[in-house]
């Protein structure tokens, strides 16, 4: 399909029915216009195959398997794995000697919050992994991938292949969207997993204390982590619907993730000026930190549901944007 | 699209032009068969003009963003079964031409029609019959060249994937990649690439295939097999659409040719008709070169140009048998005298004048 899809009636071809003569009826109007029969279809004349709805998933499973065999994402799922492991050694290193972490004066924030009590409860290196990765190291990974994403294909020339195979570009689009959101999950569970084994390795697991002080078991903190980790990385898809935009934009893959990144790390520090805070509520990263309330008893869920909302906004504002101009957009790369 | 040059009393009125929409009857040797009534959700009336028509364009026309006037008014025709040669000099507008039958860009103006259906608006129906090599390969570096395959047929939704190994594996083989399939191609050389890239092309029978210099970083051998494969694919009843500036190539392999220079359509017809369309060239050959030279032109023969023993011009209007009388009053010894056969390089240059410059 192409930029057809993005006006669906505007030409005489209807956008599905269409679609669905692939092959047959595509053979009869061709047939007819006196090509010597051999020459229509080469194989079995006169019986089209009917392509299975099933097999348009293909690209997908193709997708995922080229960007996980990438050594490029599995060095970032390495950063990130690598990242709980520092932060416990140097927890253990740090406490050896009998003395405890002070918990800092990050009172509202997610991290110094729970590293104090990571000595006591190996869980809470979970918590505070996805605390200390969630500002930079996992967005960044998620805008290296999101940022690649079309502009990658147009760099390497290989986009072009995609779309006359046909790939179609919508189809491709959510393809690489959908991609990049199994990209943001893996890449959570591989820091919360790394943290979970790191924690059982060099501390105690036990009861959970809540922020709000109340005790819980060590299965429901496991399922508060692992309802974190999703937090977590849904909290990603804001970016990465912004990044897969950026990856439109250009045909320079790296163009595309240093823009991604850029405006990451620009959006972090404006969340930070008090002047702004008119703009802040709507700066992608602003309730990133909300998962900490998920360890509260009870949950608060107004932030946590504000920050769901948010990422739904940046997903379909930057999802419309990417579509509109990859759909109208002369692929000459 | 514009005659070509009248220049010489030519015999018949319109020998290059294919795209009159009378279709030649004798050349359908079964009585047109009407489109079988399928139980189509939506079935596109093929336009009477595109009927014998592959590829059809009508006053297409590209205009860059940049301004660059790329493709200018181009109405073209390749008929069913044809090898279709697309000639140009370099910036001619033939990748551009390729870009949009294939639906990558938009056209400014003009439509084109591909299998009998407008692109881009049918490219989901019509890209599955095409095979197509756009500018040189594109592969995944990282991949090795049998998942590159894999992917590319992966992305095509109409592809069986119960057998996409076994066609993967057929493809790699037509173009001579199996011993090769399992290496990483970032790792391939050029011409393995662009073999990798007509494996491609040739993932599923096709109906057109559409080549943009397929044997561009080949070796003499490679090329010789492309061109084999090519013709090969042609017999099979695949209409082959080839652009190139090897003049010889588009000779050998093609059965029609079309010739563009700035974007426009210069002309477009069978191969044999294009270069009858060019006057052969007078051929002297002979040790004393010189004279021989002076001689012709005191003859009145123009565009007269010396080689290592041999002068060639353009051919008289008149007898050449006082042309020979005249080199040996002049005692200039004559070891051959003839006209040469026009080649297509003589018809291309007749079309594009001289000098083969790039177009701004
Ligand atoms: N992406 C682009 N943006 C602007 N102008 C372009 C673009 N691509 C090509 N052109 C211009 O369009 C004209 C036709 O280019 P095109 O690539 O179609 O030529 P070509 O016939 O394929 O040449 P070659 O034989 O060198 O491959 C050239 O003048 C070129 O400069
Ligand atoms: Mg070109």
């Amino acid at each position: 399909m192409s930029r057809a899809e993005g006006k669906a009636s505007a030409g005489s071809e209807a956008p599905s029915g269409g679609e669905a003569l692939a092959v047959g009826p595509a053979d009869g109007t061709y047939a007819g216009a006196g090509v010597p029969s051999t020459t229509s279809t080469p194989g079995k004349p006169g019986a089209p195959k009917t392509p299975s709805p099933l097999w348009t998933f293909g690209l997908l499973r193709s997708e995922l398997g080229v960007t996980f065999r990438r050594w490029r994402t599995l060095a970032l799922l390495a950063v990130l794995a690598a990242v709980p492991v520092m932060v416990g050694v140097a927890v253990e290193i740090e406490t050896s000697d009998g003395s405890s972490i002070d918990g800092g004066g990050g009172g509202g924030g997610g991290g110094p919050v729970f590293i104090a009590q990571i000595t006591s409860n190996g869980l809470f290196l979970v918590f505070t992994a996805l605390a200390a990765t969630l500002p930079f190291f996992l967005p960044m990974a998620v805008g290296v991938i999101a940022g690649d994403a079309i502009a990658g294909e147009a760099n390497a020339g290989t986009l072009r292949y995609l779309l006359v195979s046909p790939a179609g570009r919508v189809r491709l689009l959510l393809v690489k969207y959908a991609t990049t959101m199994v990209f943001c999950l893996v890449a959570t569970l591989v820091v919360a997993a790394s943290a979970l084994a790191v924690g059982a390795l060099l501390f105690p697991l036990g009861e959970v204390t809540t922020i709000s002080g109340t005790r819980i078991g060590l299965a429901e903190g496991l399922g508060r982590a692992v309802l974190i980790a999703l937090m977590v990385a849904a909290s990603l898809l804001g970016l990465a619907a912004l990044g897969l935009f950026v990856s439109t934009l250009t045909n320079s893959g790296i163009a595309a993730m240093a823009t991604t990144v850029g405006l990451l790390i620009t959006v972090q520090i404006l969340d930070q000026i008090p002047q702004l805070s008119a703009l802040q509520p709507y700066f992608f990263s602003h309730y990133w930190l909300s998962f900490a309330d998920l360890m509260r008893d009870p949950v608060h869920w107004d932030d946590l549901l504000r920050n769901l909302e948010l990422q739904a906004l940046y997903a379909a504002v930057f999802g419309s944007a990417a579509w509109a101009r990859f759909t109208t957009r002369d692929i000459t790369a | 699209m514009e005659e070509l040059p009248a220049a010489d009393p030519a015999p018949a009125p319109v020998p290059v032009s294919i795209s009159a929409p009378a279709p030649t009857p004798g050349s359908v040797p079964v009585p047109v068969p009407e489109p079988e009534p399928v139980p189509a959700p939506v079935t596109v009336p093929v336009a009477p003009d595109s009927g014998e028509s592959v590829i059809a364009t009508s006053a297409l026309t590209k205009r860059y963003r940049g301004g660059q006037l790329a493709v200018d008014r181009l109405d073209l025709a390749v008929p069913a079964g044809s090898v279709f040669g697309f000639l140009g000099p370099n910036g001619s507008g033939k990748t551009t031409t390729i870009r949009m039958l294939m639906g990558l860009i938009e056209p400014t103006s003009g439509t084109a029609r591909v299998l009998g259906r407008p692109m881009p608006g049918a490219s989901r129906a019509v890209l599955p019959h095409v095979g197509a090599l756009i500018e040189g390969p594109a592969l995944y570096g990282f991949l090795s060249g049998r998942d590159n395959l894999m992917r590319y047929d992966a992305a095509d939704p109409t592809a069986d994937p119960r057998t996409r190994r076994t066609r993967v594996a057929a493809a790699l083989d037509r173009v001579g990649l199996t011993p090769a399939a399992g290496k990483k191609a970032k790792a391939y050389s050029l011409g393995m690439k662009q073999r990798l890239g007509l494996a491609a092309a040739l993932l599923q029978p096709r109906r057109l295939l559409v080549l943009d210099e397929p044997t561009n970083g080949l070796d003499p051998q490679g090329m010789r097999e492309i061109r084999a494969l090519i013709r090969e694919v042609a017999s099979e009843g695949t209409t082959v659409f080839l652009s190139s500036h090897l003049l010889d190539e588009i000779e050998q392999v093609c059965t029609h040719a079309a010739v563009m220079a700035q974007g426009r359509l210069i002309a477009q017809g069978a191969v044999a008709e294009l270069a009858a369309g060019a006057r052969g060239r007078l051929v002297v050959t002979t040790p004393d070169v010189g004279d021989a030279a002076r001689v012709l032109k005191e003859q009145g023969i123009t565009d007269v140009v010396v080689e290592e023993n041999r002068v060639t011009g353009e051919p008289p209007g008149r007898e050449l048998a006082d042309i020979t009388a005249a080199l040996v009053a002049a005692g200039v010894r004559v070891r051959g005298f003839g006209l040469e056969r026009a080649s297509l390089e003589d018809a291309f240059v007749a079309l594009t004048g001289e000098g083969f410059d790039v177009a701004g």
